[in-house]
């Protein structure tokens, strides 16, 4: 059966959403951390929360100081603001019941479910207090979704683009975590190659779920370019840059395969991933980090252009 | 007319179809039923199995009732249903073509010309044209009620775009799965093989221009109409496209859906969108939700529209009035299924006898389907029947 652009378009959609949704409810996992250990001293912490969520102007546009229920209240509810945890979820699960006939039951289900058992928890203000139960649940209702997708989808082109959404969304946030804190992270902040007080440092690793995995690939020590390696180069680590470009470039090798069809998209892909397999660490920091980033974070968003021009997401007038 | 107990006789005894039923009902424990009500309900709400209803924010999407208590029919009260409802089905596409071509009908003097000409639901566009395999009404909707032991009247003829299959497919399955003791105690026909038979009267409409199996797509106006969860199971369960306009264009004389590697042929659409909306160049300018340039396409064969357009002629409030006499006309045979009693506003003396009896009848927009555009007499306040229409 032939597959319809607006049908790849709303499944590529509905699993950035279901990514995005997620990673709202991560950063402020990493964000709440933080304000509780009285530590920082840099007041803009909850402010940082939102340009790594890339959603400061909207916050700024409706609420002039970084008052943290404030700041929570928007990132978890406010529908106002697209990348929220609900407005995501609802972007979600409408692209969902529009593609649904390309779904698993299994799958349509635990979007339905998630989208139904979110909002239900949503509809009254989250206290600080239970802030960290409802994160949890995001974060499970999350894996759920992810858990049915692989093991009840059928591995052909639908299950290709529900996994471009899916990591390039993650590039995205990555990509903007690092760029966020890489004055964190820079040679005058910090020796690079030193141990650190670490407490910044695990709150990064915090925000993309791998505090306990560095530990595992790296000696143990938060060293600047340790991390950067990690989230940017390292192909194990399942939200680093170079993972992330490992799944699109299959993807799209998948798609070529199937349609018999090489896209310009592809090549984008590939020459991005290649960039990231060509990098040194040290390279790349010499060179300026958040040059690189910014790039990087351009040419994701150009990626995903193409992938909808290529493969016809949308009419053209 | 009464009110007729399904289940039960007057006296206290079952009906016989009931009668495995009712033993197995009174063993229940009311609380235990209610429980199991409640685990339906939040099946259907995690499934997604709902509706919208037009005009209400709150709660967009609704719950089909779910009645725990299953409406039995033997086989032999089955049989006789299924006989009167393909006579009228048969005798309502017949009546289709005669008002496109010779009218026949008006000619004598059975129909009146006024209730044709000047309908808008009656398509000039479609004078002359027969569809592929002179089928208009590849599917109806076919309301009923039950009045007495074996005693069906027909309450409307749903012509135009009849919703309702799935709901019904899934209630099945949802009691099939809560109370499998009934299944196995009483033999149920099957009601799952609705969309095999679907796709297979769909495929046997294709039109000139196809050749091989025939491209099947279901064009729906997208996730806020109200049966939009039908539009997407019927698809899903024939295993065909589920198209909006947007999918699609007309192509070298074809109507072709935009998919991931360029656009493809359809043969047979089965359109859930209403004729006013279908082809902006030709009804409804505005239509944002039709394809633009259908009608000519499939004036020149290139592809099947299920149901015709125009089909809304054969089935709106004052037509339905002279079902019997329709019926009769086409099919030779008097009607197997009768009609309620229906009394013409356009006629002076029933408009008084309505006006004076509001309480006791449902009055309905000639044009109204749905439900929407009607007033239930038995039911009504007496604002809602002083502000019903009186011209």
């Amino acid at each position: 059966m032939a597959l319809l652009g607006r049908t790849a378009n709303g499944l590529f959609w509905m699993f950035r959403y279901i990514e995005r949704a997620e990673n709202t409810a991560r950063l402020l996992d990493a964000g709440q951390r933080i304000a509780l250990t009285n530590l920082s001293s840099e007041p803009d912490e909850w402010q940082s929360v939102l340009v790594s969520a890339g959603v400061e102007a909207a916050y700024a546009a409706k609420h002039r100081d970084y008052d943290p229920d404030t700041v929570v209240d928007f990132m978890l509810c406010d529908r106002d603001n697209p990348s929220s945890v609900r407005a995501s979820l609802e972007t979600a699960r409408t692209n969902g019941r529009m593609v649904r006939t390309a779904l698993s039951r299994e799958l349509w289900e635990a979007v339905n479910e998630s989208w139904l058992t979110i909002q239900r928890r949503l509809a009254a203000p989250v206290t600080a207090r239970e802030l960290p139960a409802v994160i949890d649940l995001v974060k499970r209702q999350g894996a759920l979704i992810r858990g049915t997708f692989q093991t009840t989808m059928l591995r052909n082109e639908i299950f290709d683009f529900c996994n471009l959404g899916a990591f390039i969304e993650r590039a995205d946030n990555t990509a903007r975590i690092l760029d966020v804190k890489y004055w964190l992270l820079l040679p005058e902040h910090s020796q690079v190659g030193s141990a650190l007080d670490n407490f910044q440092w695990r709150s990064i690793l915090r925000s993309v779920s791998a505090h306990r995995s560095y530990a595992w690939e790296y000696d143990g020590e938060y060293r600047a370019v340790n991390i950067i390696d990690f989230l940017m180069l390292n192909r194990r680590m399942p939200r680093s840059l170079a993972y992330c470009y490992t799944v699109i470039e299959e993807s799209l090798k998948y798609l070529n395969r199937n349609y018999e069809v090489r896209h310009p998209c592809f090549e984008t892909a590939t020459q991005i991933n290649q960039r990231l397999s060509d990098a040194s660490i040290r390279q790349t920091i010499d060179g300026g980090l958040h040059e690189f980033i910014e790039v990087f974070i351009r040419d994701n968003n150009r990626l995903a252009q193409e992938i909808g021009q290529n493969y016809r997401f949308y009419p053209t007038a | 007319m009464k009110s007729f107990d399904e289940m039960l006789i007057p006296e206290g005894d079952v009906r016989d179809p009931y009668a495995r039923f009712y033993e197995w009902f009174r063993e229940q424990d009311a609380d235990a039923l209610g429980e199991k009500a409640g685990e339906a309900e939040a099946f259907f709400r995690r499934t997604g199995i709902t509706f919208n209803v037009y005009g209400q924010e709150e709660a967009a999407e609704r719950l089909i009732p779910f009645d725990l208590v299953p409406r039995i029919m033997a086989k032999a009260e089955w049989d006789n249903l299924a006989e009167g409802i393909e006579q009228r089905v048969t005798a309502l596409n017949a009546f289709l073509d005669d008002l496109y071509h010779d009218q026949e009908i008006i000619k004598a003097g059975i129909v009146p010309e006024r209730l044709i000409v000047g309908n808008e639901a009656f398509l000039e566009e479609m004078r002359g044209f027969r569809p592929p395999g002179g089928v208009y009404t590849h599917i109806i909707g076919t309301d009923i009620v039950r009045c007495a032991e074996n005693e069906f009247y027909v309450l409307e003829d749903n012509a135009r775009t009849p919703s309702g299959v799935s709901y019904m497919i899934e209630n099945r399955e949802t009691m099939m799965q809560m109370f499998p003791e009934l299944f196995a105690q009483n033999r149920v026909r099957p009601v799952e093989t609705y969309p095999h038979h679907l796709r297979r009267s769909l495929a046997a409409v294709a039109p000139p221009a196809c050749d091989g199996t025939p491209t099947i797509a279901v064009l729906t106006p997208g996730i806020y109409n109200s049966a939009f969860f039908e539009h997407a199971f019927l698809a899903d369960q024939m295993g065909v496209e589920l198209i909006e306009g947007s999918d699609v264009a007309e192509i070298d004389g074809r109507i072709q859906m935009r998919t991931t590697e360029g656009y493809k042929p359809i043969d047979v659409i089965y359109r859930r969108v209403d004729d006013a909306y279908l082809d902006p160049k030709v009804f409804n300018a505005d239509s944002v939700l039709g394809i633009p340039g259908i009608m000519e396409v499939y004036k020149n064969g290139g592809i099947t529209i299920a149901n015709a357009p125009g089909t809304g002629i054969s089935d709106d409030k004052a037509i339905y009035s002279y079902m019997p006499e329709i019926v009769e006309f086409y099919t030779g045979t008097k009607a197997k299924l009768q009609n309620v009693p229906t009394w013409r506003c356009a006629e002076d003396d029933s408009l008084k006898y309505v006006l004076e009896h509001l309480e006791e009848l449902v009055v309905k927009e000639v044009h109204g389907s749905g439900g929407y555009g009607m007033l239930v007499g038995p039911t009504s306040t007496r604002e809602e029947r002083g502000s019903s229409p009186r011209s």
